[in-house]
Protein backbone atom coordinates (compact mmCIF):
# COMPACT_ATOMS: atom_id res chain seq x y z
CA UNK A 1 0.00 0.00 0.00
CA UNK A 2 1.36 3.53 -0.71
CA UNK A 3 0.81 5.90 1.92
CA UNK A 4 -0.75 9.22 0.49
CA UNK A 5 2.24 11.15 1.54
CA UNK A 6 4.25 9.02 -0.36
CA UNK A 7 2.13 9.68 -3.20
CA UNK A 8 4.33 12.61 -5.31
CA UNK A 9 2.73 15.22 -8.52
CA UNK A 10 4.24 12.55 -10.82
CA UNK A 11 1.57 9.91 -9.13
CA UNK A 12 -0.52 12.55 -9.05
CA UNK A 13 -0.40 13.44 -12.86
CA UNK A 14 -1.15 9.83 -13.53
CA UNK A 15 -4.38 9.79 -11.37
CA UNK A 16 -5.36 12.26 -13.50
CA UNK A 17 -4.64 11.27 -16.88
CA UNK A 18 -6.63 8.48 -15.95
CA UNK A 19 -9.42 10.43 -15.02
CA UNK A 20 -9.18 12.57 -18.21
CA UNK A 21 -8.83 9.01 -20.65
CA UNK A 22 -12.02 7.52 -18.40
CA UNK A 23 -13.89 10.39 -18.59
CA UNK A 24 -13.09 11.59 -21.98
CA UNK A 25 -14.42 8.14 -23.49
CA UNK A 26 -17.66 8.57 -21.04
CA UNK A 27 -18.53 12.18 -22.18
CA UNK A 28 -18.16 11.20 -26.10
CA UNK A 29 -20.58 7.94 -24.89
CA UNK A 30 -23.04 10.21 -23.28
CA UNK A 31 -22.42 12.75 -26.05
CA UNK A 32 -23.64 10.16 -28.76
CA UNK A 33 -26.68 9.07 -26.68
CA UNK A 34 -27.95 12.64 -26.07
CA UNK A 35 -26.96 13.79 -29.42
CA UNK A 36 -25.26 16.93 -27.65
CA UNK A 37 -21.80 18.35 -27.35
CA UNK A 38 -20.04 17.22 -23.74
CA UNK A 39 -17.56 18.72 -22.35
CA UNK A 40 -15.66 17.92 -19.26
CA UNK A 41 -13.32 19.72 -16.93
CA UNK A 42 -9.81 19.01 -16.39
CA UNK A 43 -9.82 16.35 -13.61
CA UNK A 44 -8.92 17.11 -10.47
CA UNK A 45 -6.75 14.69 -7.95
CA UNK A 46 -7.22 15.61 -4.17
CA UNK A 47 -6.83 13.54 -0.98
CA UNK A 48 -9.64 15.34 0.82
CA UNK A 49 -11.00 14.16 4.46
CA UNK A 50 -14.80 12.59 4.08
CA UNK A 51 -16.31 15.18 5.58
CA UNK A 52 -14.40 17.46 2.81
CA UNK A 53 -15.97 14.81 0.37
CA UNK A 54 -19.67 15.83 0.83
CA UNK A 55 -18.54 19.07 -0.09
CA UNK A 56 -17.27 18.60 -3.58
CA UNK A 57 -21.02 18.13 -4.84
CA UNK A 58 -22.47 20.71 -2.50
CA UNK A 59 -22.89 19.07 1.05
CA UNK A 60 -24.30 15.80 2.47
CA UNK A 61 -28.02 16.66 2.55
CA UNK A 62 -27.57 17.05 -1.68
CA UNK A 63 -30.41 15.00 -3.24
CA UNK A 64 -28.82 13.61 -6.41
CA UNK A 65 -28.80 10.62 -8.96
CA UNK A 66 -25.93 8.46 -7.83
CA UNK A 67 -24.90 5.73 -10.14
CA UNK A 68 -22.25 3.46 -8.02
CA UNK A 69 -20.52 0.49 -8.90
CA UNK A 70 -17.61 -1.44 -7.59
CA UNK A 71 -14.28 -2.13 -9.86
CA UNK A 72 -12.95 -6.04 -8.91
CA UNK A 73 -9.48 -7.75 -10.60
CA UNK A 74 -6.54 -6.39 -10.64
CA UNK A 75 -7.30 -3.23 -9.16
CA UNK A 76 -10.57 -2.31 -6.89
CA UNK A 77 -12.03 0.77 -5.74
CA UNK A 78 -15.24 3.05 -6.15
CA UNK A 79 -16.74 4.55 -8.95
CA UNK A 80 -19.50 6.56 -8.76
CA UNK A 81 -21.30 8.58 -11.70
CA UNK A 82 -23.42 11.50 -10.04
CA UNK A 83 -26.26 14.01 -11.60
CA UNK A 84 -27.62 16.63 -10.03
CA UNK A 85 -31.34 15.44 -10.23
CA UNK A 86 -33.19 18.34 -12.10
CA UNK A 87 -29.90 17.34 -14.86
CA UNK A 88 -30.76 13.65 -14.62
CA UNK A 89 -34.50 14.28 -15.07
CA UNK A 90 -33.30 16.43 -18.45
CA UNK A 91 -31.33 13.43 -19.59
CA UNK A 92 -33.82 10.76 -19.04
CA UNK A 93 -36.29 12.96 -20.57
CA UNK A 94 -34.34 13.45 -24.18
CA UNK A 95 -33.14 10.02 -24.20
CA UNK A 96 -36.96 8.48 -23.58
CA UNK A 97 -38.84 11.28 -25.57
CA UNK A 98 -41.21 12.01 -22.40
CA UNK A 99 -41.44 15.38 -21.07
CA UNK A 100 -43.36 13.89 -17.41
CA UNK A 101 -40.50 11.80 -16.70
CA UNK A 102 -39.31 13.10 -13.04
CA UNK A 103 -37.08 12.18 -10.40
CA UNK A 104 -37.63 15.57 -8.77
CA UNK A 105 -41.50 15.07 -8.57
CA UNK A 106 -41.52 11.17 -8.17
CA UNK A 107 -43.03 11.08 -11.79
CA UNK A 108 -40.78 7.87 -12.37
CA UNK A 109 -41.53 5.65 -15.00
CA UNK A 110 -40.09 1.92 -15.51
CA UNK A 111 -38.83 2.66 -18.78
CA UNK A 112 -37.42 6.01 -17.39
CA UNK A 113 -35.61 4.06 -14.34
CA UNK A 114 -34.03 1.18 -16.60
CA UNK A 115 -32.53 4.31 -19.12
CA UNK A 116 -31.07 6.00 -16.08
CA UNK A 117 -29.83 2.80 -15.13
CA UNK A 118 -28.79 1.80 -18.87
CA UNK A 119 -26.71 4.91 -18.98
CA UNK A 120 -24.72 4.14 -16.30
CA UNK A 121 -24.09 0.91 -17.52
CA UNK A 122 -22.80 2.47 -20.40
CA UNK A 123 -21.20 5.87 -19.11
CA UNK A 124 -19.04 3.45 -16.02
CA UNK A 125 -18.24 0.67 -19.11
CA UNK A 126 -16.47 3.19 -21.17
CA UNK A 127 -15.08 5.17 -18.30
CA UNK A 128 -13.75 1.42 -17.24
CA UNK A 129 -12.82 0.03 -20.48
CA UNK A 130 -10.69 3.11 -21.29
CA UNK A 131 -8.83 2.90 -18.03
CA UNK A 132 -8.28 -0.64 -18.95
CA UNK A 133 -6.67 -0.03 -22.01
CA UNK A 134 -4.48 2.59 -20.79
CA UNK A 135 -3.44 0.47 -17.97
CA UNK A 136 -3.08 -3.02 -19.04
CA UNK A 137 -5.17 -3.83 -15.77
CA UNK A 138 -8.11 -6.49 -15.88
CA UNK A 139 -10.49 -4.73 -14.17
CA UNK A 140 -14.04 -5.23 -14.56
CA UNK A 141 -17.46 -3.87 -12.90
CA UNK A 142 -19.89 -5.22 -10.54
CA UNK A 143 -23.76 -3.78 -12.33
CA UNK A 144 -24.50 -0.67 -11.38
CA UNK A 145 -26.65 0.51 -8.52
CA UNK A 146 -28.85 3.45 -8.50
CA UNK A 147 -30.05 5.27 -6.22
CA UNK A 148 -31.64 8.85 -5.75
CA UNK A 149 -30.91 10.29 -2.39
CA UNK A 150 -28.83 12.51 -0.03
CA UNK A 151 -24.97 13.02 -1.85
CA UNK A 152 -23.68 11.75 1.73
CA UNK A 153 -25.73 8.69 2.04
CA UNK A 154 -24.47 7.97 -1.38
CA UNK A 155 -21.11 8.24 -1.73
CA UNK A 156 -20.53 6.90 2.39
CA UNK A 157 -21.10 3.45 0.77
CA UNK A 158 -17.89 3.72 -1.48
CA UNK A 159 -15.65 5.05 1.74
CA UNK A 160 -16.54 1.96 3.47
CA UNK A 161 -13.38 0.05 2.00
CA UNK A 162 -10.94 3.58 2.74
CA UNK A 163 -12.63 4.11 5.87
CA UNK A 164 -10.99 0.97 7.54
CA UNK A 165 -7.13 2.11 6.26
CA UNK A 166 -7.83 5.90 6.61
CA UNK A 167 -9.72 8.89 7.63
CA UNK A 168 -9.08 10.64 4.03
CA UNK A 169 -9.98 9.36 0.47
CA UNK A 170 -7.96 10.65 -2.56
CA UNK A 171 -10.76 11.28 -5.40
CA UNK A 172 -10.29 11.86 -9.16
CA UNK A 173 -12.99 13.80 -9.73
CA UNK A 174 -13.88 14.86 -13.55
CA UNK A 175 -16.71 16.83 -14.01
CA UNK A 176 -18.73 17.00 -17.25
CA UNK A 177 -20.78 20.10 -18.41
CA UNK A 178 -23.43 20.27 -21.74
CA UNK A 179 -21.65 22.35 -23.75
CA UNK A 180 -23.99 25.62 -25.49
CA UNK A 181 -25.68 26.73 -22.36
CA UNK A 182 -25.44 30.10 -21.49
CA UNK A 183 -24.06 29.36 -17.65
CA UNK A 184 -21.44 27.03 -18.99
CA UNK A 185 -19.68 26.58 -15.57
CA UNK A 186 -22.51 25.02 -14.12
CA UNK A 187 -21.25 21.63 -13.53
CA UNK A 188 -24.11 18.73 -14.94
CA UNK A 189 -22.27 15.57 -13.64
CA UNK A 190 -19.19 14.27 -11.73
CA UNK A 191 -17.15 10.97 -11.89
CA UNK A 192 -15.77 9.67 -8.58
CA UNK A 193 -13.12 7.17 -9.02
CA UNK A 194 -11.94 6.08 -5.46
CA UNK A 195 -9.43 3.35 -5.55
CA UNK A 196 -9.21 1.20 -2.85
CA UNK A 197 -6.11 1.82 -0.67
CA UNK A 198 -4.02 -1.37 -2.05
CA UNK A 199 -5.14 -0.47 -5.25
CA UNK A 200 -2.08 2.08 -5.96
CA UNK A 201 0.58 0.54 -6.10
CA UNK A 202 -1.02 -2.54 -9.42
CA UNK A 203 -1.86 1.01 -10.78
CA UNK A 204 1.46 2.55 -10.61
CA UNK A 205 3.06 -0.67 -11.23
CA UNK A 206 1.23 -1.35 -14.36
CA UNK A 207 2.23 1.85 -15.77
CA UNK A 208 6.08 1.32 -15.10
CA UNK A 209 6.16 4.08 -12.04
CA UNK A 210 7.16 2.60 -9.02
CA UNK B 1 -23.05 26.34 13.82
CA UNK B 2 -25.96 27.78 12.40
CA UNK B 3 -27.96 31.00 14.90
CA UNK B 4 -31.83 29.98 15.09
CA UNK B 5 -34.37 31.78 17.42
CA UNK B 6 -34.12 28.90 19.67
CA UNK B 7 -30.46 27.86 19.97
CA UNK B 8 -27.76 26.85 17.76
CA UNK B 9 -27.46 23.67 15.92
CA UNK B 10 -24.30 21.62 15.90
CA UNK B 11 -23.20 20.00 13.24
CA UNK B 12 -21.52 16.39 13.87
CA UNK B 13 -20.34 15.18 10.37
CA UNK B 14 -19.45 11.62 9.27
CA UNK B 15 -16.87 9.57 11.74
CA UNK B 16 -17.54 12.70 14.48
CA UNK B 17 -19.38 13.36 18.24
CA UNK B 18 -20.06 15.95 19.82
CA UNK B 19 -22.46 16.98 22.76
CA UNK B 20 -24.88 19.63 23.09
CA UNK B 21 -27.33 20.91 26.12
CA UNK B 22 -30.91 22.59 26.14
CA UNK B 23 -31.42 24.68 24.15
CA UNK B 24 -28.96 24.09 21.38
CA UNK B 25 -30.06 21.32 18.86
CA UNK B 26 -27.98 18.46 17.27
CA UNK B 27 -27.84 17.50 13.57
CA UNK B 28 -26.43 15.01 10.92
CA UNK B 29 -26.59 15.02 7.52
CA UNK B 30 -26.71 12.38 5.06
CA UNK B 31 -26.69 9.03 6.94
CA UNK B 32 -26.22 5.83 4.54
CA UNK B 33 -25.13 2.95 5.87
CA UNK B 34 -23.76 4.87 8.60
CA UNK B 35 -25.59 4.90 12.13
CA UNK B 36 -26.09 8.21 14.27
CA UNK B 37 -26.29 6.85 17.85
CA UNK B 38 -28.10 10.28 20.56
CA UNK B 39 -27.30 9.40 23.63
CA UNK B 40 -29.26 12.11 26.11
CA UNK B 41 -30.07 12.84 29.81
CA UNK B 42 -33.72 13.89 30.24
CA UNK B 43 -33.27 15.57 33.86
CA UNK B 44 -30.19 17.53 32.62
CA UNK B 45 -31.57 18.29 29.03
CA UNK B 46 -27.87 17.19 27.63
CA UNK B 47 -27.19 14.96 24.75
CA UNK B 48 -24.56 13.59 22.42
CA UNK B 49 -24.32 12.50 19.12
CA UNK B 50 -22.25 10.52 17.36
CA UNK B 51 -22.37 9.46 13.81
CA UNK B 52 -20.45 6.26 13.18
CA UNK B 53 -18.94 4.32 9.93
CA UNK B 54 -17.93 0.98 11.02
CA UNK B 55 -18.88 -1.69 13.08
CA UNK B 56 -15.82 -2.55 15.34
CA UNK B 57 -12.91 -0.92 15.45
CA UNK B 58 -10.97 -4.19 15.01
CA UNK B 59 -11.96 -3.94 11.48
CA UNK B 60 -9.22 -0.92 11.80
CA UNK B 61 -5.77 -1.08 9.93
CA UNK B 62 -3.91 2.10 11.06
CA UNK B 63 -2.65 2.50 14.27
CA UNK B 64 -4.06 5.61 15.70
CA UNK B 65 -7.98 5.01 14.93
CA UNK B 66 -10.86 7.67 15.15
CA UNK B 67 -12.86 6.58 18.08
CA UNK B 68 -15.86 8.11 16.27
CA UNK B 69 -15.49 6.18 13.20
CA UNK B 70 -16.42 2.57 15.12
CA UNK B 71 -19.42 1.87 16.70
CA UNK B 72 -17.12 0.26 20.05
CA UNK B 73 -15.41 2.63 20.58
CA UNK B 74 -17.76 5.82 19.22
CA UNK B 75 -20.41 4.71 22.06
CA UNK B 76 -17.88 4.53 24.48
CA UNK B 77 -15.92 8.40 23.78
CA UNK B 78 -19.52 9.42 23.53
CA UNK B 79 -20.35 8.26 27.35
CA UNK B 80 -17.17 9.69 28.57
CA UNK B 81 -17.48 13.18 26.41
CA UNK B 82 -21.16 13.12 28.52
CA UNK B 83 -19.35 12.32 32.03
CA UNK B 84 -17.46 14.99 31.77
CA UNK B 85 -20.27 17.60 30.82
CA UNK B 86 -21.49 16.18 34.64
CA UNK B 87 -24.02 13.15 33.00
CA UNK B 88 -24.16 9.60 35.27
CA UNK B 89 -23.87 6.94 33.28
CA UNK B 90 -27.13 4.95 34.77
CA UNK B 91 -29.45 8.14 33.38
CA UNK B 92 -28.52 7.92 29.78
CA UNK B 93 -30.84 6.64 27.18
CA UNK B 94 -30.57 6.36 23.17
CA UNK B 95 -31.87 6.36 20.48
CA UNK B 96 -30.82 5.57 17.02
CA UNK B 97 -31.21 6.19 13.35
CA UNK B 98 -29.75 4.80 10.35
CA UNK B 99 -27.85 1.49 8.64
CA UNK B 100 -29.46 1.43 5.43
CA UNK B 101 -28.62 -0.24 2.37
CA UNK B 102 -28.20 1.99 -0.33
CA UNK B 103 -27.72 -0.12 -3.08
CA UNK B 104 -28.78 -3.47 -3.90
CA UNK B 105 -26.03 -5.90 -5.08
CA UNK B 106 -26.04 -9.57 -5.92
CA UNK B 107 -23.16 -9.54 -3.85
CA UNK B 108 -22.17 -11.39 -0.67
CA UNK B 109 -19.30 -9.13 0.30
CA UNK B 110 -19.44 -8.11 3.61
CA UNK B 111 -19.11 -4.21 2.33
CA UNK B 112 -22.56 -4.49 1.16
CA UNK B 113 -24.07 -5.44 4.52
CA UNK B 114 -22.67 -2.82 6.40
CA UNK B 115 -25.74 -0.84 7.50
CA UNK B 116 -27.40 -4.39 9.39
CA UNK B 117 -23.59 -4.50 10.60
CA UNK B 118 -23.38 -1.30 12.21
CA UNK B 119 -27.11 -1.30 13.50
CA UNK B 120 -26.12 -4.79 15.28
CA UNK B 121 -23.11 -3.19 16.30
CA UNK B 122 -24.11 -0.57 18.43
CA UNK B 123 -27.11 -2.38 20.03
CA UNK B 124 -24.38 -4.75 21.23
CA UNK B 125 -22.41 -1.62 22.66
CA UNK B 126 -25.57 0.23 23.71
CA UNK B 127 -26.53 -3.32 25.90
CA UNK B 128 -22.83 -3.75 27.59
CA UNK B 129 -23.69 -0.10 28.75
CA UNK B 130 -27.04 -0.57 30.02
CA UNK B 131 -28.27 1.71 27.85
CA UNK B 132 -31.62 1.20 26.98
CA UNK B 133 -33.00 1.99 23.40
CA UNK B 134 -35.94 4.42 23.32
CA UNK B 135 -36.51 4.62 20.06
CA UNK B 136 -35.00 3.47 16.38
CA UNK B 137 -35.73 4.34 12.83
CA UNK B 138 -33.08 1.48 10.99
CA UNK B 139 -32.59 -0.29 7.94
CA UNK B 140 -34.14 0.38 4.89
CA UNK B 141 -32.75 1.59 2.01
CA UNK B 142 -33.16 5.32 2.60
CA UNK B 143 -30.65 8.09 3.07
CA UNK B 144 -31.45 9.97 6.60
CA UNK B 145 -30.63 13.40 7.74
CA UNK B 146 -31.63 13.80 11.86
CA UNK B 147 -31.79 16.43 14.45
CA UNK B 148 -31.82 15.74 17.95
CA UNK B 149 -33.45 18.39 20.31
CA UNK B 150 -32.89 17.76 24.17
CA UNK B 151 -35.17 19.61 25.43
CA UNK B 152 -37.96 17.85 24.07
CA UNK B 153 -36.15 14.75 23.54
CA UNK B 154 -37.61 14.05 20.40
CA UNK B 155 -35.54 13.13 17.62
CA UNK B 156 -36.21 14.32 13.95
CA UNK B 157 -35.52 12.16 10.53
CA UNK B 158 -35.54 13.71 7.43
CA UNK B 159 -35.65 11.21 4.71
CA UNK B 160 -35.61 12.47 0.87
CA UNK B 161 -39.00 10.30 0.04
CA UNK B 162 -41.04 10.04 3.13
CA UNK B 163 -40.16 13.88 4.57
CA UNK B 164 -39.95 14.32 8.18
CA UNK B 165 -40.98 12.34 10.95
CA UNK B 166 -40.11 12.42 14.69
CA UNK B 167 -39.68 9.48 17.48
Amino acid sequence: MIENQKITSLHLDILKEIGNIGAAHAATALSNLLNRKIDMHVPNVETVSFNDMMELVGGAETVVVGIYLRIEGDSQGSMFFILPIERADRFIQSLIHDDEFSFTNHLISELGLSAMQELGNILSGSYLSALSDFTGLKIYPTVPGLSVDMFGAIISTGLIEISQVSDTVIVINTSIFEDGFQNSNEVHGHFFLLPDPDSFTSIFKALGVS
Amino acid sequence: MIQTQAGNVVKVGIAQLDIVKMPNTIRTSGLGSCVGVVLYDETKNIAGLVHIMLPESTLSRTQTINEAKFADTGIKALINQLKLAGVQPFRLKAKIAGGAQMFKFASDKDTMRIGPRNVEAVKTELAKNKIPIIAEDTGGGSGRTIEFNPATCKLSIRTVNQGVSEI
